[in-house]
């Protein structure tokens, strides 16, 4: 078996008192695409964070390509130098999109390959053209956040992480601040990434996306990684009887 | 009756006056941006001793009235042996009275940037000092200058309270004009004009920053 991209193991996280994550064990295989889905309050965001180390562990350990994520040796931070060094190669896409109201969707893009790979003015317009073309918005790259769609920020926002090259892509409900119709286009850009080989962890409630695209679902449920299998397993045949729950509700509350 | 040719002999040396009056409110604005700058950051730190000490310096300096803040500081320079002139005296207490609502209006507007901003550049790998030059600071600068130009005009007025430490800007050199021309509505009315002349100017500039910095 090929290693994972991501070897999680044992990972606790505590907010002051709150157990927010209770070890947690996960292995994000390469090239493929694993959805996290549960409850609200679960800790799938939390779980994600704590991957780019946006979110310090408590303990356990987070191998990214090998390599632990956030400390030189269990207990002791790595230095900013090092940290930013494994998050090049990780890129993360924000349910609030996050992008820069100040830059225009081309400037949004170009300014991490300036700032953090160091590549030339010209160069970096080049490339984030590139990846603007890529998600469909050749003809929007001078606009402003505000003068975009939300399908079109968050498409620019996938721009931003994708054109810095990463080897992983996180993405934190993509689509959960969209409405409806704008949904579609922002699933068909992350189905394209897939479809070329990206590592992609995706916290999702799009259950149609968890089925058709993912190669692995995993189910959390209060800070505890009940379950990770195939999507059949998980969203057809559960075993567990959180999951069935979960997916009931889910039913319900997407039936009328 | 009231004499317009008095009005306007009044505006002659009220205009003079002024050049007091703009270098405090100027002074006092690019002094206060200086040091409210390093409040807000000791107010941003991570050492409890800094914020402590910013916290500290925000209440006083908010809760202490400019005219007597101005009185005491004159008054215990010489104490301490330090002879400045009424001019320094007045432009550094102005200036660190103004630091204290800069900084506020620095962390109001800082802390009014949603987290995800900075976040988002952090996860790309930015250093903390392309953080807060090329994402927070550009924003929180346009935020901010509504309030900062708010903060300038309320200079200029608060400016006459220095004519206690005997500088003769627009106020104090309207009351001296009127106790010698008894025309003190006049006089006063000149002063109001010319107050009014600057802060209208200021206002304006305002504006131009604004639509140039917004998208
Ligand atoms: N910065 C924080 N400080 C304190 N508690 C936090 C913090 N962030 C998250 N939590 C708590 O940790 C728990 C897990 O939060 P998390 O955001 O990971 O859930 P989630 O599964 O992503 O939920 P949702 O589907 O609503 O996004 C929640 O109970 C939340 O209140
Ligand atoms: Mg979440």
């Amino acid at each position: 078996m090929q290693a994972s991209a991501v070897e999680i193991q044992k990972v606790n996280k505590h907010f002051g008192p709150f157990h927010a994550l209770k070890d947690v064990d996960l292995s994000i295989p390469p090239g493929r695409v694993t959805c996290l889905i549960g409850p609200s309050g679960s800790g799938k965001s939390t779980l994600l964070r704590c991957i780019n180390f946006l979110e310090p562990y408590d303990s356990g350990e987070i191998r990214i390509d090998g390599r632990l994520m956030g400390y030189d040796a269990p207990g002791r931070k790595m230095g900013g130098r090092a940290l930013r060094e494994m998050r090049r190669s990780i890129g993360m896409v924000f349910q609030q999109f996050n992008l820069w109201p100040h830059m225009t969707a081309r400037e949004n893009v170009a300014e991490g390959l300036i700032r953090v790979r160091g590549m030339s003015r010209a160069d970096a317009a080049t490339r984030a053209a590139a990846a603007l073309a890529k998600v469909g918005l050749a003809d929007k790259m001078d606009n402003h956040p505000s003068r975009l769609s939300g399908g079109q920020q968050q498409r620019v926002a996938i721009a931003r992480a994708i054109a810095m090259e990463p080897r992983l892509m996180l993405f934190d409900e993509p689509t959960s601040a969209l409405d409806p119709e704008l949904v579609g286009e922002v699933l068909s850009v992350m189905k394209t990434l897939a479809s070329e080989g990206m590592t992609m962890v995706v916290v999702t409630h799009e259950m149609g996306f968890a089925a058709h695209v993912a190669d692995r679902v995993a189910f959390m449920e209060r800070g505890e990684l009940v379950a990770a299998d195939t999507p059949a397993a998980i969203l057809h045949q559960p075993q567990d009887p959180r999951i069935q729950s979960f997916l009931r509700t889910y039913h319900e509350r997407n039936s009328f | 009756m009231f004499s317009i040719p008095v009005f306007l002999e009044s505006l002659v040396p009220l205009f003079w006056a002024a050049r007091y009056t703009l270098l405090i409110s100027v002074g006092g604005i690019a002094l206060g941006l200086v040091i409210g700058t390093l409040i807000c950051a000791a107010r941003l730190s991570s050492s409890r001793a800094l914020r402590n000490f910013g916290a500290v310096w925000v209440s006083f300096l908010r809760g202490v009235p400019l005219l007597v803040q101005l009185l005491v500081f004159y008054y215990s320079l010489p104490l301490i042996g330090l002879d400045v002139p009424a001019m320094f005296a007045a432009v550094v207490t102005v200036g660190i009275c103004a630091s204290a609502y800069i900084s506020e209006i620095w962390r109001g507007a800082i802390n009014a940037l949603p987290r995800g901003q900075a976040e988002a550049a952090i996860a790309i790998g930015m250093t903390p000092r392309d953080v807060w030059g090329r994402v927070i600071l550009p924003q929180a600068v346009t935020m901010s200058l509504p309030a900062l130009i708010n903060e300038l005009i309320l200079l200029v007025k608060a400016s006459s309270l220095v004519s206690v430490v005997g500088i003769l800007e627009i106020t104090r050199a309207s009351q001296a004009q009127a106790a010698t021309t008894f025309r003190p509505l006049e006089v006063y009315l000149a002063a109001a004009c010319i107050y009014l002349l600057i802060n209208l100017c200021l206002a304006a500039l305002g504006r131009w920053l604004e639509h140039r910095t917004t998208v």
